[in-house]
């Protein structure tokens, strides 16, 4: 028996942020008296820092190319892009939670631990081209993201939030299995490459693919497996939430992309056309509901569902064009999402036994109390609903335009009209910030830690620049 | 594999279920039946009942049982490396050294974190 | 020269920036110094920017385009953030910072009080002149974009910048009524722009490579057809687009509304610039539009029809603002009318006369508002003339160049458009020239009313006093403009008989533009006939006006009562706003209201309220054995689970 080999140099970022999350764990063991000391921010320095050095670890790591660990994960430029949009959306929602965790739990070290854990399940999924392999990362990040959900234990909203998210998160995760097991079935093989190379059609393959689009689905959170998502972002802390909803995102994006791909015997008119009827359904429900929401947190959960319908448009097109446009719509919706959530957190009154959500009027008058953190919301606003020349719009022209090239026109034209619904809700914010006068409960100091300053005036800059400098960006993604 | 490979199983679970549900069956018909009070009582290890099931526990009785489940799989894990230890040789040894301590760290931090003492 | 013209972008957005992130530190005079010296370097950068088209080679066709920005590049299609600039684009760029800077000199006095006449907080002060800055930019960028993305993006902006300002004093519930109004009327349009351009780019887009204005308008030769349907369908989704923002028939019901809005505004976005973005747009895209007579009748019919129906709505409205505003539409018709017969250098030359004395009419109007601590109502005024002398001279200056007095602004563009007209459309020529009767009357019936007679109101008229020399002096600026504006577009006839050629000065400017229209001519002597033609029109309107309002002669009030029937109609403005909400909102309004009930609370309150109805319905045993919320989630996954598998074994 040969032994296997194993190049570990293709993961070290995975096992950076592995090894991190161990730290993080055993620094607390070793000094649990350091949080009462005036060190309280340590594991939140520490897990930062795991996160930039799995970062610079990703862009200095050259071409990455090949396949390792027997062939069950993959260091292609797609999980290098991957990672990148993990790991910044993993930092910036790191920063938030640095002022904003101690509001309502001593945890530190648990919850940074937890929140690493969900970003190497992240990485891992992306790297993923094995069928066993994707299934373990994608329960990694989901079961850290259960319990993150949850961690607001004072917070009835948060417990119920998680419990929802993991039963059905369970359930969602036996259609995957399931699916999987059909795909071994019909082929033998469990390596996506393999399976592709069989070329097997028939019952098993179909089935197999259809149910392994419902359990990825269920993390894009595309309709209808998408019922969790408004009560999980709801209820999870704001940074999570923030985290989540593009961390996620990103990382089944690229599984579904990868498992589409090998599933080559599928014919393409038959997934294509039913991930463009689900992409149809996500981004309306998404838009029609967040339009009478009067939570803005809520309203951005809604939002971020009909962002995955988006998404799944590129998935549509099947071209190379229309997977680069996802790609850079994730860059785009990570700095201009996690940038509202940001705000929102800040104008949330969070509590040791319950959060004040931010209300939809939370942000009126913005401007007048703190006019650059209005500007940078309307901002992000304006970006989500994809106005020029901010990032958001380029990745809405990327998408629909890779759409109809590839002759899906409707579903373009049906984006389109879905942005221009959601515009609606996303300049009612907009316009409240800078027309209406604040709230009662405004009239108290809005408290803006340097931390969440870093993180929105990052994302900020980050929209703004990934609108002006949209093509060299693009054209870099496409090489 | 086609699924005509998958035929012998068919026939197998063919053959289980009616035997199985025939085991359950035949005694309940041809068993005789003698019922007084002291046996329809619901029993729980000889114990007699006091009150309802549905009620609640401490939790500590979830936290032991996870952490059992966690490390029985952890020797399970063991056997069958165990019988293969010869060829993987020193890679085994420190594949096996790492998976035992990522369990150690998180028995660590368990035990210090109290999850161990009952009260 | 040219190439720093982007500086012209920079100087109103460096403005706004500064006012919204310092305004409160600046004072108010600081922030009125800064917001007025970016508009004035944005008008000296546009004087210059005309010089540099005077001077460009003949092969340029007085066309310099500076692209600053290499955009969008997605497969072959390239997007730049590029200036075009040529005559057209900078008469319209002078005519928003020359009309923008005075206005922008008056507002700084008159929004130091607020609309109940307190002086105005430091904050709103600034805020005031972040979104004025803001608009300018915005308009700027309209009006010098090289591509159709370009101008959309202006155009929202400007849209926004509307929106903000109508409901700057958001307190009153009217004026937010109105933004809100403008806003949605204003989608409308917005959204026949939208898909006009998505529609030009399907058809030309791959092929031009771009989507500006001279790389589609070349290649419009691959359509041999003319009046190919895409074509007709494209210059109307324009045409609606632009009677959404130049509020024309059927989408002018937000503008006056939107004189809730601080009398500035008014002037500048609601009367000299925005609403001109219509006309603009439609001059600027004339190559589709001469492809297609259809669209071109379309134009004009709307244009005529609207500036007849607001002349007689302004001539029962008592508001002096809305009389004002119902001016502007139907002024805003005559310039439809003129770019809808192919009169371009007429439509735009009325345009920029209009900006003048639009502008005075309002800031005017709003001297006498603050003098009469805010009353409007023209039936309460009455003989201030005395009091008020300066802002009676510069009001009745604007009227006369609105009424179209002979030799004034208003009297030659006006005429151009129409004597145009004649040759092509002869109903619409009797339409606008009738028009013109109307729009005389009710000019003076406005002077008259308020600034001649006995004073009505005595308690109002007592304590009216002239404002302050920071808001009477701009407007002579403005009075200028309306007495002499006309002199840059002397038609050839009269030119002739002074012996002087090319008297026409903003047809020759704007001739590389619009080359390739031909304009037909009549004799000279038959040119002049048409003029007295409409100076006697105008005079019988003024005519009419003081004989009713001043001599108050029996046989005008005669003719009062004659017409007294249709009176009612005029006053509800014929009923549109009625008709609108009964046809449009109130359906739509409860369409919304079936998909909130539906929707959110049958189906989601439903579910939150535990086993309801939906779940108990659903029968399901799983529902029943979890919450019900979650039951309801799992079933809804599981449905779409079943949904796609047997959509992938029916299909696959």
């Amino acid at each position: 028996m040969s032994l296997p080999t194993l190049d570990f140099s293709l993961i070290l970022p995975e096992l950076v942020v592995l090894i991190t999350a161990l730290l993080v764990l055993i620094a607390d063991l070793l000094w649990p008296r350091a949080a009462s000391r005036g060190r309280e921010q340590a594991p939140a320095v520490l897990a930062l820092a795991g996160l930039i050095l799995a970062g610079l670890l990703t862009l200095l790591a050259g071409e990455w190319s090949g396949a390792t660990l027997q062939g069950m994960l993959v260091a292609d430029a797609l999980a290098r892009y991957l990672n990148l949009v993990v790991l910044l959306a993993a930092a910036l929602g790191l920063l938030l939670s640095w002022s904003y965790l101690p509001h309502f739990s001593t945890q530190r070290s648990e919850y940074y631990a937890l929140y690493l854990l969900a970003v190497a399940g992240m990485l891992f999924l992306g790297k993923s081209i094995e069928l066993i392999t994707l299934f373990v990362s994608l329960e990694i990040l989901s079961i850290a993201l259960y319990v993150l959900t949850g961690f607001h234990r004072g917070q009835l909203a948060g417990g119920e939030a998680a419990l929802k998210y993991f039963l059905l998160g369970a359930f969602s995760s036996g259609f995957l299995l399931y699916g999987a097991a059909l795909f071994y079935a019909a082929t033998g093989a469990t390596r996506l490459a393999d399976i592709a190379a069989q070329n097997a059609g028939g019952f098993y393959m179909l089935a197999g693919l259809a149910l392994f689009l419902v359990g990825l689905g269920f993390k894009l959170a595309v309709a209808p497996f998408h019922m969790w998502a408004p009560d999980a972002y709801q209820g999870a802390p704001t940074p999570v939430t923030a985290f989540m909803s593009v961390g996620t995102k990103a990382a089944a994006l690229v599984a579904l992309f990868r498992v589409v791909q090998a599933a080559g015997s599928v014919p393409v008119g038959v997934w294509a056309t039913a991930l463009a009827f689900l992409s149809l359904l996500t981004m309306t429900l998404g838009n029609l509901a967040a339009l009478r929401q009067s939570s803005l947190k809520r309203m951005l959960a809604y939002s971020s569902i009909a962002h995955a319908g988006y998404l799944l448009v590129g998935v549509v097109a099947g071209t190379a064009a229309g997977f680069d446009a996802v790609l850079f719509y994730l860059f785009a919706y990570a700095f201009m999402n996690i940038g509202a959530f940001a705000i929102a957190s800040l104008l949330e009154r969070p509590g040791f036994y319950a959060v004040q959500d931010a209300g939809i009027h939370a942000a009126d008058g913005l401007f007048g109390r703190r006019p650059w953190l209005a500007v940078a919301m309307a901002m992000f606003m304006l970006s989500l609903a994809g106005i020029p020349p901010l990032a958001g719009f380029f990745g809405k022209l990327y998408l629909f335009a890779a759409a109809v090239e590839s002759g899906w026109a409707w579903l373009a034209v049906a984006g389109v009209l879905n942005s221009v619904i959601s515009a609606y809700y996303y300049l009612r914010v907009v316009v409240g910030m800078f027309m209406a006068e604040p709230s009662a409960s405004a009239h108290l100091r809005l408290p803006l830690p340097a931390s969440a300053t870093l993180a929105v005036a990052l994302t900020a800059l980050g929209t703004l620049l990934f609108g002006l400098l949209a093509t060299p960006w693009f054209q870099g993604i496409s090489r | 594999m086609t699924s005509a490979d998958y035929l012998p199983i068919l026939i197998l679970i063919l053959i289980a279920a009616p035997f199985a549900g025939i085991a359950i069956l035949l005694p309940s018909v041809l068993g005789p039946k003698n019922p007084n009070r002291m046996k329809q009582e619901a029993i729980e290890s000889g114990m007699i009942p006091f009150a309802d099931a549905r009620r609640r526990f401490p939790v500590q009785y979830y936290m032991v049982a996870v952490l059992f489940i966690i490390f029985d799989i952890e020797v399970i894990f063991l056997f069958p490396w165990a019988v293969s230890l010869n060829q993987l040789k020193i890679f085994g040894l420190i594949e096996m050294g790492v998976f035992l301590g990522i369990l150690l760290i998180g028995y660590l931090y368990v035990w210090k974190k109290g999850a161990f003492e009952w009260e | 020269m040219l190439n720093y013209s982007w500086l012209i972008l920079l100087f109103p957005a460096a403005g706004a920036v500064i006012n919204a992130f310092w305004g409160r530190r600046l004072g108010r005079r600081g922030v009125a110094v800064v917001a007025n010296l970016a508009v004035l370097a944005a008008l000296i950068m546009a004087l210059i920017m005309a010089a540099g088209v005077r001077s460009l080679p003949a092969a340029a066709h007085g066309r310099y385009e500076l692209t600053l920005w290499q955009w969008i590049g997605v497969g072959d299609l390239q997007v730049d953030l590029a200036l075009l600039i040529d005559p057209l684009s900078v008469v319209m760029a002078l005519v928003v910072t020359g009309v923008g800077f005075i206005i922008h000199l008056y507002a700084a006095t008159y929004m130091k009080l607020d609309d109940e006449h307190h002086p105005l907080d430091a904050r709103r002060y600034a805020r005031f002149f972040v979104y004025l800055n803001f608009f300018i930019l915005m308009m700027l960028t309209l009006v010098l974009a090289n591509n159709f993305l370009q101008l959309y993006v202006g155009w929202e902006g400007v849209g926004l910048a509307s929106y903000l300002l109508i409901g700057f004093w958001f307190h009153k519930p009217s004026a937010a009524e109105a933004g809100k109004k403008a806003f949605i009327v204003n989608r409308i349009g917005d959204f026949g722009l939208a898909l006009a351009i998505m529609w030009l780019f399907f058809l030309f887009g791959k092929s031009a490579g771009s989507l500006g204005f001279h790389d589609l308008f070349a290649q419009l030769e691959t359509l041999s057809a003319q009046n190919s349907p895409a074509l007709v369908g494209i210059t109307l989704l324009l045409l609606l687009a632009a009677t959404g923002k130049s509020a024309q028939i059927p989408l002018f019901v937000w503008l006056p509304d939107a004189m809730e809005g601080p009398s500035p505004v008014s002037a500048l976005i609601h009367a000299a610039t925005m609403v001109t973005a219509g006309v603009y747009m439609i001059a600027r895209t004339h190559p589709l539009y001469e492809m297609t007579p259809a669209s071109m009748t379309a134009v004009a019919w709307i244009g005529g029809l609207t500036a007849l129906l607001a002349a007689s709505i302004a001539l029962v409205q008592t508001d002096l603002k809305r009389i004002l505003a119902y001016s502007t539409i139907s002024q805003l018709g005559y310039m439809f009318l003129g770019v809808g017969v192919g009169a371009y250098a007429a439509g735009i030359f009325h345009l920029t006369t209009h900006a003048f004395y639009k502008a005075l009419l309002f800031l005017a109007a709003g001297s006498v508002m603050h003098a009469l601590h805010g009353e409007l109502n023209i039936d309460r005024m009455g003989g201030l003339r005395a009091k008020l002398p300066r802002t009676y001279a510069q009001f009745l200056i604007g009227a006369a160049a609105l009424a179209g007095l002979p030799l004034l602004a208003g009297f030659w563009s006006k005429d151009e458009i129409l004597y145009i007209t004649y040759q092509k459309n002869m109903p619409l020529y009797i339409i606008g020239l009738f028009t013109a009767f109307l729009t005389a009357f009710y000019s003076f019936r406005a002077v008259f009313r308020a600034f001649h007679g006995a004073p009505r109101d005595h308690h109002l008229h007592d304590h009216a006093a002239e404002q302050p020399a920071g808001m009477t002096r701009p407007l002579w600026v403005l009075a200028a403009g309306a007495l002499f504006a006309g002199l840059i577009g002397i038609p050839a006839a009269v030119g002739g008989l002074f012996g002087v050629e090319h008297s026409h000065l903003l047809e020759a400017w704007l001739h590389p533009v619009f080359a390739n229209v031909q304009t037909p001519h009549l004799p000279a002597w038959w040119e002049l006939g048409l003029l007295g033609a409409s100076s006697l029109i105008a005079l019988a309107g003024l005519g009419l006006a003081y004989a009713r309002y001043v001599r108050q002669a029996g046989w005008a009030l005669r003719l009062q009562r004659l017409f007294s029937p249709v009176q009612p109609l005029l006053e509800h403005k014929y009923w549109i706003d009625e008709i609108y909400m009964a046809a449009i909102v109130t359906p739509l309004r409860r369409l919304a209201r079936f998909f909130y009930t539906f929707g959110d609370q049958t189906v989601i309150e439903g579910a939150v309220n535990g086993l309801g109805r939906v779940t108990a319905g659903a029968g399901v045993a799983v529902a029943r054995l979890q919450s019900g919320v979650v039951g309801l989630y799992a079933l809804s996954l599981l449905l779409g689970a079943v949904g796609l598998l047997g959509f992938f074994l029916l299909f696959g």
